[in-house]
């Protein structure tokens, strides 16, 4: 058994009067890519802006990497948030700044840098995200949406982070482009041993890179497993998430792709 | 389950040309490389724990320049092997015109930009009658409602803005006017001089520079957000022509709508005077008005009034082009309406000169 490096326990959300979570708990592992599928309005952004702090649950704990996020206060919690990286849905970019000072950003952090190493990390951060040489002076106003998302994950990677989050990262991209950023989020896992917490709703992704799945509906978690296991789930929106065309055709791809 | 990391360290050895490394080989230990490590031949790593994409980058480096790599673990040589592939390739990029030769580029594309804007604002102007026209032959295409909301929202809520500040522009004027007066005994000249400033030159000018920070600013905002959000494309898709949708009800309101506030401007501003003249001075109003009917030529008026069409067109053509040449990102918005309300202005000012050369010339 690996150890658990997100471990959320009894974390209940509240917007008003609206309950969105009530009594979730969720590990991630070292080293795996989990996905979080669920419907709209499921809370699976709720979820990750809870883990990473943003967003204060009304009850329960989140422990990151041995630490309860919600009780960490000044260094030590600019200390845990160098261990992870967030890539939001649309990249969030400083629009003020290109590419490269994007990346270089986290990369401040760092006492005694000397600033020709640090832009020369931060362009090789960008190539490692697969964006060509001119990228680096863009600004994000001039970037795609696939390679904003991938400027986003330069920038979440900049500090080789334990665990990266991903808010839909293949959402808004062409088939090309999220297979080129599934096969991208293995292989930086691979090399970097990152643990990977990823919300998506990519029936492709979650068949290519996914080591397991966690199913959030009805205010908690309410399955995990891996691809196999969540055919096999009773539940009626489980089976028609994963039985759906779309997912058959899914899991044909990814059959032939085996054989 | 983990517990809170120990701060990373990094011991560096050279014996011999040979660096000698353990601990962690991160970015934050970087620094801890003593300077003799430069010189090093060889690289010995088999007592590092974790190494990072920096201290990959580091070690591809010095790998580049002939040193050797000893006691790699097999993850690690396979993370050198990815840090190596991802090796960004600078692209020649076209070198930068230098010294003359940059301030005759840099001159010229101002030049040209400017001479681009005047000509898209003429476009605009063009789109604009264009549309009157379209709308003459075809009312049905005309949008009453819109043109109604844009009259109310650029005429009938400034009315209080411009009255009050032209009442208090008529005040200083008699204020002024009077104490310079007084002094030769030709206080009831006061009257003139409120009168064919006010309606010459003062009411129309303040009213148009009001209106263009108020309105100018508040067509580039809504127009350009339209256009952030993929509204003007969408619009045309649909079959709607955004000329006539946008520009038309939101510029002709201006037209409309600018005189009339002219001349409230010229009542509030001559009301102005003739209370400040019945204070200081003590000419009563109904001498105020004597004078005023007696001395002063219409043509003033007529002047004054004659060039708020102008103003409005200039004022609306600018908001609109400007709405329209909005971008996807929220800065340009901003950029975009405080250049909208200085061009405005500016180009305001720079017409209410023209007008005063014109007339002079004509003589009225």
């Amino acid at each position: 058994m690996t150890e658990n490096v997100i471990e959320v326990r009894g974390i209940k959300n509240q917007f008003g009067r609206h309950v969105v979570h009530e009594n979730l708990d969720l590990d991630l592992r070292r080293g795996e890519i989990l996905g979080v599928v669920g419907g709209s309005g499921t809370g699976k952004s709720v979820l990750l802006r809870t883990i990473v702090g943003l967003n204060r649950p009304v009850a329960g704990t989140v422990r990151v990497l041995g630490q309860d996020v919600s009780k960490l206060a000044g260094p030590a919690r600019e200390a845990l948030e160098r261990r992870w990286g967030v890539l939001f849905q649309n990249g969030a970019l400083f629009s003020s700044l290109n590419v490269r000072e994007n990346v270089e950003v986290p990369l401040r952090a760092v006492p005694d840098l000397p600033p020709e190493t640090r832009s020369a990390l931060a362009e090789l951060k960008v190539s490692m995200a697969g964006l060509p040489w001119i990228a680096n002076d863009k600004y994000p106003s001039d970037l795609s949406g696939g390679m904003k998302k991938r400027a986003g994950l330069a920038r979440a990677l900049a500090l080789d982070p334990e665990i990266v989050f991903l808010d839909e990262p293949t959402a808004g991209l062409d088939p090309i482009g999220a297979d080129a950023f599934d096969r991208l989020i293995l292989e930086l896992r691979d090399s970097l041993n990152l643990s990977v917490f990823m919300v998506t709703h990519d029936l492709d992704t979650l068949h290519t890179c996914c080591d397991r799945i966690a199913v959030l509906a009805e205010k908690r978690v309410l399955t995990t497993g891996t691809m196999a296991e969540m055919l096999e789930v009773d539940h009626p929106w489980v089976h028609e998430y994963f039985h759906g065309p779309r997912a058959r055709a899914a899991t044909a791809s990814d059959r032939e792709g085996k054989e | 389950m983990a517990s809170p990391p120990a701060p990373p360290e990094l011991t560096a050895t050279v014996t011999d040309g040979a660096l000698r490394l353990s601990g962690d080989f991160i970015i934050w230990t970087l620094d801890k490389l003593p300077a003799e490590a430069a010189s090093a031949k060889t690289i010995d790593l088999s007592g590092v724990g974790r190494l990072d994409t920096a201290a990959a980058a580091y070690l591809t480096g010095r790998e580049r320049d002939g040193v050797t790599l000893q006691g790699l673990s097999t993850a690690q040589a396979g993370f050198l092997d990815t840090v190596r592939a991802a090796r960004p390739q600078p692209e020649t990029i076209p070198p930068e015109p230098t010294g003359w030769r940059a301030i005759c580029e840099n001159t010229g594309r101002k030049v040209f930009s400017s001479l681009s804007f005047l000509r898209e604002l003429a476009e605009y102007l063009g789109r604009f009658l264009s549309a009157i026209l379209r709308s003459i032959r075809h009312p049905r295409d005309f949008r009453f409602t819109s043109l109604v909301y844009h009259c109310q929202e650029t005429g009938l809520r400034a009315v209080p803005i411009v009255a009050l500040m032209s009442f208090l522009i008529g005040v200083v004027l008699a204020f002024q006017g009077a104490s310079q007066l007084q002094r030769f005994g030709a206080e009831i000249f006061v009257v003139d001089l409120i009168a064919i400033a006010v309606l010459r030159e003062l009411g129309i000018l303040l009213t148009a520079i009001i209106v263009a920070g108020r309105t100018a600013s508040a067509l580039t905002a809504s127009i350009g957000s339209m256009k952030m959000n993929e509204e003007i494309d969408a619009m045309r898709t649909l079959g709607l022509d955004p000329d006539m949708v946008l520009i038309l009800p939101r510029v002709l309101a201006l037209v409309i709508t600018l005189p009339i506030l002219g001349l409230i401007s010229d009542i509030a501003g001559l009301a102005g005077g003739a209370l400040m003249s019945w204070i200081e001075l003590g000419i009563s109003p109904s001498m105020f008005k004597y004078r005023l009917l007696a001395d002063t030529n219409v043509n003033h008026v007529i002047v004054g009034l004659s060039k708020a069409p102008v103003f409005a067109l200039i004022i609306g053509i600018i908001g609109c082009h400007a709405g329209m040449k909005v971008g996807n990102d929220a800065e340009s918005l901003g950029a975009q309406t405080s250049t909208a309300v200085v061009n405005a202005i500016f180009a305001v000012i720079v017409a209410d000169a023209l007008f005063s050369i014109f007339f002079s010339e004509i003589g009225i």
